[in-house]
């Protein structure tokens, strides 16, 4: 069943991505392709099998409870874009309703 | 013989009998590089300057412990040039996972296995080509350029480690590290005719490895033979703090096994070993079964019993890992944002920078599959594909479970075919996809699997034996392999690069 290019849009928001109109429709139809081809495993009767959490023999790891030292913060903020006052620098999220 | 044409343990020897030393060997190597890496393109950055400092430190400290007497205990990786997968950080060495989107990127920390090296005493010779965050499985994906095979420079040397096994090839460094979430350090090894292991799901630290798909990344060693691969991956495996998917099982020193597999004619007398009827099937290239087979009759020449075996799920683990390695992608690589380090595109909302900076950052792979995880996440789909693929995926581990409490190891091809041309495949995602076929199914599972050289088909292009074992029995694998090893001459076999320079 081939996605719709609502779906392709939707899912690349879903990622964060922007796409362009070539790219849109090159992953409409590969995507459409990869999941037609894992629609194999649909016929496949799992009604009674558990999905795998993990391969491994652990069960909630846990370390002691001890401060350590961390890293400095400017060896955190060396790769930063846009860094300021020991903080990672972003475009403002809220709009404010007056100055204060 | 030439320097860098050594295994690590014919170096480790001459270092220690002072034949030669840490410089010179990392000398030559740096100097092979110099000839040969134009045509090749191994590696995306070199350290040279690093390299010689991390060697003649070597060389100092093997001359302190010989005047101390205490040469023993020193680490047979002492003075070793080694390389490094770009997706696995060194501290202040940039990190790019073959990616534009980490472009100068410099690591503020090592990687445990980069710093378990360091603490040997290795050298540190750079950081090879990938695919970009390890997807592919040619190197095409890289956002730099692609890796040429050294056994013919129109072809592809597989992926996503192939840099790490193309400079293992060419002499380019003793040995590598790559990682393996799908088959990405077997299928390169098979194609450019070196040793690649994929060690157990929790055998080996992924701390500073950029995460592509946490249920299946393992690092592993790349090697120009079995007895350097056990070496390298003594050096890395063992329990870390760091990662909480490593299992504190002792890890034992893997290359002294060896020297206890049985000498004599029949080394391998009582191993059982399980050929899956599913692995020989339609698409395998008749030279590549061939080789296949005549190694499998080996084995059982060394005193091995080989039998007829069953993995019936085989064919559903193709699907169930493109359902399952994008959607922990999508999840993993969400951090790319613009924000804390990388590319960042300045846009008028911090949603635009987001989409911007991964959608000019990231190469079309990634984004395929960053967007087939996303799907597979997304609401309404979630049953029917990511959680029925984790359900199969309990079928395929109990395929290997099942088949492991009748052989000893399973056997059959890394790779359906040799190297492939360069363009052959890129343009169509599925067809690349089914390069990994015959490996991908051991990550599900978590087990161990090995590539081992065991012939070249009509046109001179290599052909990896895969052996495969349960969880943490990397010992059974290196000493079948080595046995298989010590009773044929593939591993000696070196691609001539001289007259290929020249053409």
């Amino acid at each position: 069943m081939p996605l719709s290019l609502a779906e392709v849009e939707h899912v690349a928001e879903l990622a964060r991505l922007s796409l362009s109109e070539e790219e849109k429709t090159l992953f409409r139809e590969q995507l459409s392709a990869i999941l037609d081809y894992a629609a194999v495993i649909q016929q496949v009767d799992t009604s009674t099998i558990p999905p795998t959490a993990t391969v491994l023999p652990l069960r909630n790891v846990m370390r002691d409870d001890v401060a350590r030292p961390s890293m400095p913060p400017e060896d955190v903020l060396a790769n930063a874009p846009d860094a300021r006052d020991g903080f990672f620098a972003v475009r403002q999220i809220l709009q404010s309703q007056s100055k204060p | 013989m030439t320097l860098h044409a050594l295994t690590i343990h014919e170096a480790a020897a001459r270092l220690q009998s002072g034949e030669i030393t840490a410089t010179e060997l990392t000398q030559s190597v740096l100097d092979r590089i110099f000839t040969l890496d134009n045509a090749i393109k191994a590696y995306l950055a070199l350290t040279p300057e690093l390299a010689l400092e991390q060697a003649a430190r070597a060389d100092r400290a093997r001359s302190d412990a010989r005047r101390a007497g205490a040469e023993a205990a020193l680490s047979p990786l002492l003075g070793i040039p080694l390389a490094i997968k770009d997706v696995i950080t060194v501290e202040g060495v940039p990190c790019t996972a073959g990616s534009r989107i980490l472009e100068g990127y410099i690591p503020p920390y090592d990687s445990t296995v980069s710093a378990r090296l360091a603490r040997a005493g290795a050298v540190l010779l750079g950081k090879t080509n990938t695919d970009e965050f390890a997807m592919g499985s040619s190197t095409e994906n890289s956002a730099y350029f692609t890796t040429r095979n050294p056994w013919d420079l129109s072809r592809v040397p597989g992926g996503s480690s192939g840099g790490s096994a193309a400079a293992v090839a060419a002499d380019m460094c003793l040995a590598a590290l790559g990682s393996d979430t799908g088959g990405s350090v077997r299928q390169p090894a098979s194609l450019c005719g070196v040793v690649g292991l994929k060690p157990t799901y929790g055998r080996v630290s992924r701390y500073g490895l950029i995460a592509y798909a946490s249920s299946l990344d393992q690092i592993g060693p790349f090697a120009k033979d079995v007895t350097d691969a056990a070496l390298l991956l003594s050096a890395i495996a063992g329990h870390d703090p760091l990662d909480s998917t490593s299992v504190d099982v002792p890890a034992p020193h893997y290359a002294a096994a060896l020297a206890q597999t049985g000498a004599g004619s029949r080394p391998l007398a009582g191993l059982r070993v399980g050929v899956p009827r599913e692995y020989f099937v339609a698409g395998i290239e008749p030279d590549v079964e061939q080789a296949v087979r005549a190694a499998i009759a080996k084995l059982v020449d060394l005193g091995a019993e080989a039998r007829e075996i069953s993995l019936p799920h085989t064919e559903l683990a193709l699907p169930v890992y493109y359902l399952i390695a994008p959607a922990e992608a999508s999840a993993n690589l969400a951090r790319f944002d613009g924000i804390r380090y990388g590319l960042s595109v300045d846009a008028a909302s911090l949603w635009d920078t987001y989409r911007q900076t991964r959608g000019q950052g990231f190469g079309a792979e990634v984004k395929r599959r960053v967007m087939l995880g996303a799907y597979a996440l997304s609401a309404g789909y979630y049953d029917a594909y990511y959680l029925k693929a984790q359900q199969v995926r309990t079928l395929i581990k109990a395929d290997f479970d099942a088949a492991l409490r009748d052989v000893d190891v399973i056997a059959c091809p890394t790779s359906p075919v040799t190297a492939f041309k360069i363009g052959e495949r890129a343009a169509d995602p599925l067809s690349m996809y089914l390069a990994d076929i015959f490996t991908l199914s051991l990550n599900l599972a978590g087990i161990c699997g090995l590539s081992v050289p065991c012939g070249f088909d009509r046109q001179g292009l290599p052909v990896g034996l895969q052996l495969i074992a349960g969880a943490f029995e990397e010992e059974r694998l290196l000493s079948a392999a080595y046995a298989y090893e010590q009773a044929t001459d593939w591993h000696t076999r070196k691609p001539d690069l001289e007259l290929t320079l020249e053409d």
